[in-house]
């Protein structure tokens, strides 16, 4: 196995995702099968190779440090599922 | 057991740009919840970061003021978690390549110099607020702050004790300042500071293990935290048990740090190089571009200023303490030749008038030249030191020159020996009883006679000609 | 008038001659979509009174003599591009009833060159698909056949054309999904050089992967939306700051002493016979052309769906993570604190795929496993990356199928994702690359099918692509076939 049950928990609760139960059998299996077949990447030599981030060469993409105009607090908010105010509002967070 | 500490210091400076990081909202303190946001720093579908290159140039001088290392190449990359005030559910941040490496900031500690060495600086965006309502079961969340540009500033840990830390924190606090990038407002957050400390046996190579203190607000509370914290872990050691590897916060109110252990998770961040952001090249041009405008930094300008104005070490630093106060110092030197005397001024009477009247030097209503042409008046004896620092006064309230008001109020100092000689005679005959006393034996009287001189010249007469024209004629 | 029938190029002459309006093209466009929209579900929103808004606008551009590049022609937009104003929902029961307050880059260009908006069509959830089975607002029929999948993930936009639903249609391409949608819809799709057009506003699946790109009629039709698109963007870093050709100049050419490049690797076993027929069809096509066949290599090929399924997951993984119910977007309210709004709202709110895909990309960019899976992935793109400029020192463009297999039926294919996965194995590797590629119809099964070849050309390369398309379709001269609908 590539991925334990366990794993899958816990790369869940990272992704703040929950699995169903009955899910995660389905969700394990299906995802072992998948990494299993990553391991052909295991045969390709890459000793040395810089790795590809960028599927083109660019670099220094600037702009000038200028203020323009904002959104606005009422444009901000209008597609917030909870607003107060001028505020989103979530569940309380404790620190 | 004898125990050596060991401090390392990571700092957030916010950057003073116009706009923020990524877009171009404004970064201005104090506005109205979610009226600086804009799509992009409130991570709406589809938008794309931006690079400010101020906040690239900005880094590039501290850099260069800390005798870093600039990488050629640098990358952004993302640093994953889910908080209410990060919009992205990431905060684009720098991991493996960051902008600079390898420099150090010396301070002076007890009389020794120290070298306290920085492991990395830099560039981050900073997250939003988060408000908590303790009668309602919720927060509140307010991303103006999202998106503004940070300066992540990670020392080695050389540090060895909380001074130390202190000594290392107000040194970089003062180059951000010099250097105009970061206003260094503690209190407001545009300067915070985050420490990891541990202790370990004197001699030991191995580091013991380290806590980590959040939640320090002002210089002060950085030291007393370290301090404390110091102690908590000596104890725990000297009590035969172990350090735990924790974040922990700094209660000032109580005066202790408390663990937030059990709150908080190990964060995996899956940082991996941000693929909506082009790497940056800093060419040597662009180095030696900015080098040319750094000016001269506090620790260079203090030694200068003991070196070449013989004034003592504590003046020169009450002096550097921003470099508006120690323009205004040189600036007076160009009127008066007297440093240690233009430093007395301006620690005392000016420094002093500015805290009553609440105003930066800045706005001082004594111009430099002002100052300076006082000082001279006072070195090429045309008045007295008392009566200088009446002018002084009557300067802050006017803004008037020193000349003028020398004139009008016809303080000339009286240095014509024999207007002087002439007034003495006047003052001893008309004291003849205190005369014979003083030649009989009471020296004391010599101040009432060069008190009584005074009144009869309005204090306007030379204190060192009067001295002499006393001392001779009460000769016996 | 057959109006809605007509390609971009036919619809400008009679709107410059005056004997239509844009107008009267648009309420052709609604009566079709009208007539056969429910059989297809192409399109997720559609945007009547706006459009006829739009089209009223661009008639009096065209009559002021201001006629832009689509001034007047209705398209239609896939759902994964921000448009001001108007639903944009990726598909996803997340985004549901999100309005953005700003237009894509290139939503705006067009807006502002006076074309005219239709409507937001269907895609895979958050353009995770090759099929369109995952949107939650149901499947998209191919119009060739109700009981098979369009392709995706831009289904919508592919059967919108496909059924003249529209004139032509935008959609986004991540591993395939403009190319592959439009070979099993008998229509022409592009996905330009990576670069080449603004991702601002473009919904993000995999950054370094996306790109927007046209579905058209024929090939003259794809190279006018070209000229609508492509071009530099200061709002998106990894724009490249490159001139935009006129891509009509390359019509009407010949491709005499042209090499073009047969990929050993891509001719394998397990492609549809008749796949593997017509695409020799294209091979004989081009010799009579003129051009010359050789065959290259692209060493990496195998590699490419294990790259591809760990890159793309792990970029999307992490941005899909602002999908959490706070600011926009799909909340579960019934959470009783913070931990359990996130897992409530993004496991309600994402379907199985992406969960899917979230949870592989997670757990390629975690702690201990960055080396092995993201970084090597990686290194191995470089190699790819290498392998298509090697080729390409050898030969002007590739030819290479577009799918394996003609559209499969609808859920043939859903549960087992990996086999979802390799059947992206001809579309993936130009991606990683960042080459531009063309799919252009090129035949059908004997069950009606539509079959498409692929070309791929080096970066910035799409007039070659546009010139050997257009040569091959007008070698051919077939008539175009429609859909019995």
């Amino acid at each position: 196995m590539k991925i334990t049950k366990r794993e899958v928990e816990y790369v869940a609760h990272l992704a703040r995702l929950t699995i169903g139960e009955d899910e995660t059998e389905k969700f394990t299996s299906q995802l072992n099968d998948i990494l299993v077949y990553m391991d052909i990447l295991n045969n390709v030599d890459t000793a040395g190779v810089e790795p590809t981030t960028h599927a083109i060469d660019l670099t220094n993409a600037f702009r000038e440090d200028r203020v323009k105009e904002s959104l606005g607090a009422e444009a901000t908010l209008v597609n917030a599922p909870d607003a107060f105010g001028d505020c989103f509002r979530v569940p309380r967070v404790i620190e | 057991m004898d125990y050596e500490v060991v401090i390392g210091l990571e700092v957030h400076a916010q950057l003073l740009t116009e706009s923020k990081i990524f877009c171009s909202c404004s970064t201005a303190f104090g506005a109205a919840p979610n009226s600086n946001t804009c799509p992009i720093c409130l991570g709406m579908p589809g938008v794309l970061p931006v690079m400010n290159k101020r906040v690239v140039e900005f880094t590039i001088k501290m850099a260069l003021a800390t005798q870093c290392r600039i990488n050629p190449v640098n990358q952004f990359a993302r640093k994953n978690y889910f908080y209410p005030d990060l919009p992205k559910g990431y905060q684009i941040s720098q991991y493996a390549l960051p902008l600079a490496e390898a420099g150090y900031v010396d301070i002076d500690i007890n009389g020794d110099t120290r070298r306290i060495g920085i492991t990395r600086i830099h560039m981050e965006e900073d997250a939003g607020k988060l408000m908590h309502d303790e009668h309602s079961p919720s927060s509140y969340v307010d991303l103006n702050r999202a998106g503004v540009p940070l300066m992540e500033i990670v020392s080695e840990p050389d540090m060895r004790s909380a001074e130390e830390a202190a000594a290392y924190l107000r040194s970089l606090h003062e180059i951000l300042v010099y250097l105009e990038i970061c206003d260094g407002n503690m209190e407001e957050g545009s300067f915070r500071c985050d420490a990891n400390i541990s202790l370990r046996p004197k001699g030991q190579e191995e580091f013991g293990t380290r806590a980590e203190l959040k939640n320090m607000n002002s210089f002060r509370n950085v030291q007393h935290a370290l301090e404390y914290e110091i102690s908590r872990q000596q104890y725990v050691l000297e009590s035969g048990g172990t350090v735990i590897q924790e974040t922990r916060l700094w209660d000032d109110a109580q005066g202790v740090t408390h663990s937030m252990r059990g709150k908080e998770e190990a964060h995996d961040y899956r940082y991996f190089p941000d693929p909506d952001l082009v790497p940056i090249v800093i060419s040597e041009e662009w180095i030696d571009g900015i080098e040319k405008t750094i000016p001269e930094l506090p620790r260079e300008k203090r030694e200068r200023f003991v070196r070449d104005y013989d004034i003592p070490p504590y003046d020169a630093g009450v002096l550097t303490a921003t470099r508006a106060l120690a323009d205004y110092f040189e600036a007076t030197l160009q009127h008066s030749a007297a440093p240690k005397s233009a430093s007395n001024w301006i620690m005392g009477d000016i420094l002093g008038h500015l805290k009553e009247d609440r105003l930066d030097i800045t706005s001082s209503p004594v111009q430099p030249k002002d100052l300076g042409a006082l000082i001279a008046l006072i070195e090429d004896g045309t008045i007295s030191g008392k009566i200088a620092k009446e002018v002084f006064e009557e300067m802050w309230k006017t803004g008037q020159s020193p000349e003028k008001i020398v004139e009008a109020q016809g303080l000339r100092q009286i240095s014509d020996s024999g207007a002087l000689e002439a007034i003495v005679d006047e003052v001893l005959a008309a004291n003849p009883d205190q005369v014979a006393q003083y030649r009989g034996g009471k020296d004391k009287l010599f101040g009432y006679f060069v008190g009584q001189t005074m009144k009869a010249t309005q204090g306007k007469a030379n204190p060192q000609l009067i001295n002499g024209i006393l001392k001779r004629k009460l000769a016996p | 008038m057959t109006l809605h029938q007509l390609t971009i190029h036919e619809l400008q002459n009679m709107l410059r001659d005056g004997e239509v309006s844009s107008r009267e093209i648009t309420e052709a466009c609604f009566e079709r979509i009208d007539a056969v929209e429910d059989g297809l579900n192409a399109y997720i929103t559609l945007t009547r009174e706006s459009a006829l808004r739009q089209a009223e606008h661009a008639d009096g551009l065209i009559r002021a003599g201001k006629t832009g590049i689509l001034t007047g022609i209705p398209l239609a937009l896939k759902d994964v591009m921000c448009t001001d104003g108007v639903k944009t929902t990726c598909g996803s029961r997340v985004l549901e009833h999100f309005v953005p307050p700003y237009d894509a880059t290139v939503v705006k260009k067009l807006r502002d060159d006076g074309a005219v908006f239709l409507g937001k069509t269907n895609m895979d959830e958050f353009a995770m698909g090759s099929s369109t089975e995952t949107s939650c607002f149901g499947v998209t029929r191919n119009p060739w056949d109700p009981e098979r999948i369009p392709g995706g993930s831009s289904g919508g936009s592919a059967v919108a054309v496909a059924a003249d639903e529209c004139i032509a249609a935008l959609g986004s391409d991540t591993g395939g999904s403009i190319r592959q949608p439009a070979a099993l819809c008998g229509v022409v799709g592009l996905k330009p050089t990576y670069g080449r057009v603004s991702r601002f506003g473009l919904v993000a699946f995999a950054s370094s992967l996306d790109q927007i790109g046209p579905f058209a009629k024929d090939v003259e039709d794809c190279a006018i939306m070209m000229n609508a698109l492509a071009g530099y963007d200061p709002g998106d870093s990894t724009s490249v700051p490159v001139d935009v050709p006129d891509y009509r100049e390359f019509l009407s050419r010949d491709i005499e002493g042209w090499t073009i490049g047969i990929p050993r690797e891509y001719f394998i076993e397990g492609i549809d016979p008749e796949i593997s027929a017509a695409i020799d069809g294209v091979i004989g096509a081009i010799e009579e052309m003129g051009g010359k066949c050789r065959e290259v290599s692209i060493p990496h090929t195998k590699y490419c769906v294990a790259v591809y399924y760990i890159v793309a997951p792990s970029e999307a993984s992490s941005n899909l993570a602002r999908y959490d119910g706070v600011r926009y977007g799909f909340r579960a309210d019934d959470g009783t604190d913070l931990l359990e709004m996130y897992k409530m709202s993004r496991s309600r709110g994402f379907g199985a795929e992406v969960k899917r895909r979230i949870m592989i990309g997670t757990y390629a960019l975690s702690s201990g496993y960055y080396d092995a899976y993201y970084r090597k992935a990686s290194q191995v793109r470089a190699l790819m990356k290498q392998d298509f400029e090697d080729a390409f020192a050898t030969c002007d463009v590739i030819v290479a199928p577009v799918t394996p297999m003609p559209a499969f039926k609808i859920g043939e294919k859903m549960d087992d994702p990996l086999q979802m996965y390799l059947t992206d194995i001809f579309t993936l590797s130009a991606n990683l690359a960042g080459i531009p590629g063309i799919s252009v119809p090129c035949g059908f099964t004997k069950g009606d099918l539509p079959i498409g070849v692929q070309f791929l050309a080096p970066h910035f390369g799409e007039g070659k692509l546009l010139q050997v398309a257009d040569a091959y379709e007008r070698h051919t001269n077939t008539e175009r076939r429609r859909p019995a609908l």
